[in-house]
Order: C-alpha cells, then structure tokens, then sequence
C-alpha cells in the first residue's frame, strides 16, 4: 500500500463522466413505463383467465400486441439496470459479478421469450 | 484519498438503530417491489408463451394463474406494480428538485402508499 499513491488507487474507480449514464437510462425507461405500465394493465390484465381462442384472437391484434411487446422489452431492461443496481448495493466480488450477469441473462430471455409469444400469436 | 483515519471512521446509522419514518420505509418498498415484480412477469410471459403454444399448455398456465395462490401473487403484484410506479412518479418529481422539504417529504411517501392501495382496488375492481 505504501507504494501506491493516492491517484493510482482511485484510477479505475469511475469517474464523473460516465456516472450519470446509468441514472439516465432508469429515467426515461421509467417514463417509458408510467405511460406503458397503466395501458398494459387495462389491455393485457383483463385478458387473464380468458378462453384460450379469445385470448389468442386479442393478441393478434396490433395494439394489444405492441403494448405487450414494448411493455416486457422496457420491463425488462428497467428490471436488470434496477436489479443490478441492488445486487451493487448487498453483495461484493465474485458473487457481485455473478448475480449481475445472472440477473442480465434472465432479464434478456424473459424478454426474448415474450417476444418469441408475441409474434407466434400475431402471426 | 487522504490516509488521516482510514477504516476508522464513524458509520452511518443503521436500520436497526433508526425509527422506521415514512420517507424510508416508502423508499425501501420502493426497492423491494421493483424488484420482486419479476416474478409476475416471468408468470405473465410464460402465460403468453403458453398460448402461444397450444390450447392444452394454454389450460395448464391459465389454471395456475387463475388458482387461488396465482390470484393471491397476481392481486400483491398488482399493488407492488401500483407502488413501484407512484413511487416511480415521486421519484421524477425529485428529480425536477422539488419536494425535498420535510412535510411535503413525508406527504408524498403516504401518497405512495395511498396512491397504490387506491389504484389496485381500482385494477381489482375493473380487471
């Protein structure tokens, strides 16, 4: 420790230029949701619990299937920026890193796998 | 980065030791609905998917859902999904720099709570 000075010990910490970034991205996609989330709810909520043919022949309409589309990919990329930040916040090193990825991989394949439902309904 | 009294400085205040007030307790739920609401949306995907798939697979994921404990977690992630997003609101309004003073602080965490109970009676009545 002794040799190291003060700089080299905060080098590679992060910086200021590129701290706002993450912050950034959380607002909007949660302006993105505040619109989403409440037509999610009134479209795709009442569906739930529906005959199979009607909930098929619901979805295979245009708003009712991009309000989902957009709904599960935003969701999703709100969720992992959200759930990285709290896995930052609880744990440290390796165990850090592997529930970051972990919570990444997850997020991108229910949003895959929603998408993949989607466009099997619609088309 | 200065080496005066490193490792040996006071800590913040713990949970343990504070009086739970509203502005922390409606940020802390803030954190746990936000993040607990995977679990609905891995539900409501699976549910797409499921239709998506074929009318037999569709009664298996319809039948979960719509079982007592699938209404059970559906009706708590509805008013987590409420909270998150009021809490979400006051968080863009803080953003603007405003509301920071104490009173309107403490108003606007009942206002969470409030705003979510209110809007899932709302989802739960209409949906």
């Amino acid at each position: 420790m002794a040799f190291l000075t003060d700089r080299k010990r905060a080098q590679g910490l992060g910086s200021a230029k590129e701290g706002t970034h993450h912050f950034w991205s959380m607002t909007v996609s949660s302006i993105a949701l505040a619109i989403l989330i409440p037509v999610f709810v009134f479209t795709i909520g009442p569906m739930i619990g529906q005959p199979h043919a009607d909930v098929v022949a619901y979805l295979s309409r245009p708003f009712p299937a991009i309000v989902a589309g957009l709904t599960i990919v935003v969701g999703m990329l709100h969720f992992k920026n959200g759930a990285t930040v709290m896995i930052e916040d609880y744990s440290r090193d390796l165990t850090r890193k592997v529930l970051i990825v972990g919570v990444t991989l997850l997020s991108y394949a229910v949003a895959a796998t929603g998408l993949f439902a989607l466009a099997r309904l619609a088309l | 980065m200065a080496d005066v009294n490193r490792g040996n400085r006071p800590l913040s205040p713990h949970l343990s030791i504070y009086r739970p007030q509203i502005q922390m307790v409606s940020s802390i739920l803030t954190r746990i609905t936000g993040n607990a609401l995977i679990v609905a949306s891995v539900l409501v995907v699976w549910w797409l998917l499921a239709a998506a798939t074929s009318p037999g697979y569709f009664a298996l994921a319809d039948g979960v859902l719509t079982s007592w404990f699938g209404d059970l977690v559906l009706t708590l992630s509805v008013w987590a999904l409420w909270y998150h997003f009021v809490a979400g609101l006051r968080h863009l309004y803080w953003d603007t720099g405003r509301g920071f003073d104490l009173p309107t602080a403490e108003r606007l965490g009942w206002a969470c709570v409030g705003g979510s109970v209110l809007l899932t009676l709302l989802t739960v009545a209409l949906v």
